[in-house]
């Protein structure tokens, strides 16, 4: 079985995240948090553009940006993680047909409305005719096409795998997710947030570059069963919980957060815990930032500003691992480690 | 015909998000789709129901779409010639 | 979890147990005998109110959303959409066909597929769910991952469980993800398929891109005119080599290819290249030449635009004699995510049968590429069955299944 590591990782979010040298966070606040837009005409031709919903102008940037990071002209597999998919347009067409009755409709929002619009999008602007995949699960969008991606270097020596995170606000659905949160007084406290983060795979060892140990999804496991599970995962990788330095986690302030106080219970004390969602806001793939920051992390060598809440005391970066679940469910453990 | 012409320019460029373009960029003449303005099918699709919602024409093959929006002056003459509205 | 992640290609894939409504039947043997009568169940739509009922033909499953309700035992306040109560049907019926049960200690995954997801409730009560407590239960239900979480939650399937979304190749996509994490070790068995329900949201969709036909459909029909929509669900259980000592396997799942067009959003390029590298790969991971293929169960929609180009790239494949043919979408509709899924329930049924299904209303052949689909029943011998799903967004996705 070949190894994977990650070439490079790109993230548009709430943060000044895209095309930084070095990363300071910044914690945001609200109902709801647009992604901070970089130049798109910077990377989207404008006759492609003008059709594009922010998930795909995200999308199809943030890929385009990984792929010139890792010195990739094509990537081998297109694989793409939504949980929301294309809502705007979705939205769009909705209302489209509800105001007019179904009549004098047009197509372009309903084209742009399919949830593999944006590693279409990727594809059309490479002319890649490269394996495409695109996964809709909640919470588990990403890892799902991360696994997929993994699965593809570990076992089918396929090199150069982009792999990425998308998810858009939209106008009003997200309104209703809020108002059922908000009414829960165990509801998320985030923002709901929006954004995009890519990844390129490849089975070549880089001198300090972070390799991807493995992933592993739930579907469903009780608070209960979660010290076992996670015991389980480490030691298929030979690992246990002292290996670990840092715990990325997805804190996103509903009840739930539970989950992530079993997990850090598990670990030593002086792990080091860090949340994340109270930079980018809480989506569906949110935990693409998760990895991002991770990536970021063993790259660097050092926390980004404003990411430590406490004095960490492992001096230690070389071993992540990152926890998300959502309502309970859908969770899943990623392992990093620098080379 | 001119105030048609122009109405045309206008309403393509809203319709079809030309953000970057002005009326005054598109030529009578020009080629709307392939080379020139470089338009789509899903455009001409978009195009077929501005026919019907502003001008009361109703065009149920789409392959005839390519002859009619060939340029402004085309599709100008054809609506002055079948408009309802 | 297998005791040890083995990296065995030889892994074959075999498929154990079959689940399927659609159109043309709520179970197994519903849609097998319709089949054999060459009954199609395309008509007029009934459990959708929209304007376009006139113009359209589509075809719908022929059970009301409250008789699924009742046959799948499900207490009335439930926020199931159509898409998770067709789902849960024909994933039941599956897992029941292959005599698997989840308490036994083999980890079992689930691979989905869907695009419509909850949209069927969705768009009813949108405008409603500021104000209507009763219908704010189905905001949750409207991503693609919900009609999943629910199967997957009745069958009693805890560990790893996902959705596929490539417009109409998803549930080929769905299938062939499964075989890979067989083939990798990861499972040792996966129930896979798709689902998707009719919705007004579609309907108004396709009516746009004016590819949708007022008739029943006529795949490869020199004057075809287009789609006729349908819904359905279908699942798969999916097993390794090893697991089937004692079992009844249907057939194997030999070969699979996925590839994208890259050409435009939504129409096909006129070599049909995607298509092309899709049945290209398929065959190439079956070890087999397109000689050893007895039938190819097209995508087949019946827009003037896919029968083309998926002419040319089976042109292109199969050289001259073309392989027999045929796309059922003339008896079930294009159902979108799930074609894929009941398309190869349909193949299996073929190498099972040994028959080649017909495709329903062909008169004349296409000029460009002059391919004429069997039209009639044909009993042939038939060892490999290839099928084709291509979808919106370029992803086309071929799936190879064999006799050993």
């Amino acid at each position: 079985m070949t190894s994977c590591y990650i070439h490079s990782a790109v993230s548009i979010s709430a943060q000044k995240s895209f095309e930084v040298e070095q990363l300071e966070l910044v914690e945001i606040s609200g109902e709801k948090v647009e992604a901070l837009a970089p130049n798109y005409k910077d990377f989207i031709s404008p006759m492609a553009l003008r059709r594009m919903a922010t998930g795909v102008k995200m999308g199809v940037a943030a890929a385009s940006k990984a792929l010139q990071n890792a010195n990739i002209n094509e990537p081998n597999a297109i694989l793409t993680g939504t949980g929301m998919g294309c809502i705007e347009d979705t939205e769009k067409f909705l209302n489209s047909i509800i105001a007019n009755d179904e009549a004098f409709l047009t197509p372009t929002s309903f084209i742009q409305s399919t949830h593999n619009t944006v590693g279409a999008q990727i594809a059309l602007g490479l002319q890649s005719k490269a394996y495409n995949n695109t996964y809709v699960h909640g919470a588990l969008s990403f890892e799902s096409a991360l696994l997929d991606g993994l699965l593809m270097v570990q076992n089918e020596e396929t090199n150069n795998v982009l792999v990425g995170g998308i998810d858009e606000l939209g106008t009003e659905f997200v309104d209703n997710v809020r108002m059922m949160e908000d009414q829960n007084p165990n509801g998320i406290k985030v923002p709901i947030g929006e954004g995009a983060s890519f990844f390129v795979l490849s089975s070549e060892k880089k001198h300090n570059g972070v390799e991807l140990l493995g992933i592993k999804t739930f579907s469903k496991l009780s608070i209960h069963s979660l010290q076992d599970a996670l015991i389980a995962f480490l030691s298929h990788h030979h690992l246990k919980p002292d290996s670990i330095d840092v715990l990325i986690l997805g804190n996103n302030g509903d009840s739930f957060d539970d989950y992530y106080e079993e997990v850090s219970k598990a670990f030593p004390q002086e792990t080091t815990n860090l949340s994340y969602k109270q930079f980018c806001g809480e989506f569906y793939t949110a935990s693409a930032f998760g990895l991002f920051l991770g990536f970021e992390i063993l790259k660097s060598q050092q926390i980004p500003e404003g990411l430590l809440q406490y004095k960490a005391q492992k001096t230690s970066l070389k071993t992540i691992l990152l926890y998300n679940q959502f309502k309970g469910r859908d969770h899943s453990f990623i392992l990093l480690r620098q080379c | 015909m001119s105030e048609l012409k122009q109405e045309l320019k206008e309403k393509i460029i809203d319709i079809l998000n030309l953000e970057d373009l002005s009326p005054s960029d598109i030529e009578d003449n020009d080629a709307l789709f392939g080379d020139g303005l470089g338009l789509d099918s899903i455009d001409a699709l978009e195009l077929i129901v501005m026919l019907d919602k502003d001008f009361g024409i109703q065009l149920t093959d789409p392959k005839k779409g390519k002859e009619i929006f060939k340029s402004i002056s085309v599709l100008a003459d054809y609506i002055a010639e079948h408009r309802k509205k | 979890m297998p005791s040890t992640e083995k990296n065995n290609a030889n892994r074959g894939v075999a498929i154990t147990g079959m689940g399927i409504i659609s159109a043309i039947g709520n179970t197994l043997e519903d849609n097998r005998l319709s089949l054999l009568s060459s009954q199609s169940g395309i008509g007029d739509v009934t459990q959708i109110k929209t304007k376009q009922a006139s113009q359209i033909k589509v075809g719908e499953v022929k059970l009301t959303n409250d008789e699924l309700i009742d046959q799948l035992n499900l207490l009335k306040d439930n926020n199931f959409t159509r898409t998770a109560l067709l789902g849960l049907v024909a994933a039941k019926e599956a897992v029941k066909n292959s005599g698997i049960s989840m308490d036994d200690s083999v980890e079992t995954g689930f691979i989905s597929a869907t695009s419509v997801g909850g949209m069927d409730k969705t768009e009813i009560h949108l405008k409603e769910f500021p104000s209507k407590k009763e219908t704010q239960k189905y905001i949750s239900s409207h991503h693609a991952g919900d009609s999943t979480q629910k199967i997957a939650d009745a069958l009693g399937i805890n560990g790893f469980v996902t959705t596929i979304s490539t417009a109409c190749s998803s549930a080929a996509n769905a299938i062939m993800l499964g075989a890979r994490m067989i083939t990798s070790g990861q499972l040792d068995r996966v129930i896979v398929g798709g689902s998707d329900a009719l919705s007004k949201f579609t309907i108004n969709g396709f009516k746009t891109l004016m590819i949708l036909s007022d008739e029943v459909c006529a795949p490869f029909d020199a004057d075809r005119k287009g789609l006729n929509l349908g819904e359905a669900a279908a699942y798969l259980v999916l097993e390794s080599d090893e697991m089937t000592k004692n079992k009844n396997v249907l057939a194997y799942l030999t070969g699979y290819g996925n590839a994208n067009d890259a050409f435009h959003q939504t129409a096909s390029s006129e070599t049909g290249e995607g298509a092309f590298l899709a049945m290209q790969k398929a065959l190439q991971v079956a070890d087999l030449k397109s000689s050893d293929i007895n039938y190819v169960n097209a995508h087949g929609t019946a827009t003037p635009n896919n029968d083309l180009s998926e002419s040319v790239a089976l042109t292109r494949i199969f050289g001259e004699p073309m392989s027999d043919f045929s796309s059922t979408k003339s008896f079930t509709g294009h159902t979108l995510a799930a074609a894929g899924a009941i398309e190869a329930v349909f193949a299996v049924m073929s190498l099972q049968e040994q028959i080649v299904w017909p495709n329903l209303n062909f008169k004349s052949k296409i000029e460009e590429t002059g391919l004429k689909p069997t039209t009639t029943l044909k009993n042939k011998h038939i060892q490999n069955v290839l099928s084709n799903s291509f979808g919106f967004g370029g992803n086309c996705s071929t799936l190879i299944f064999s006799k050993r």
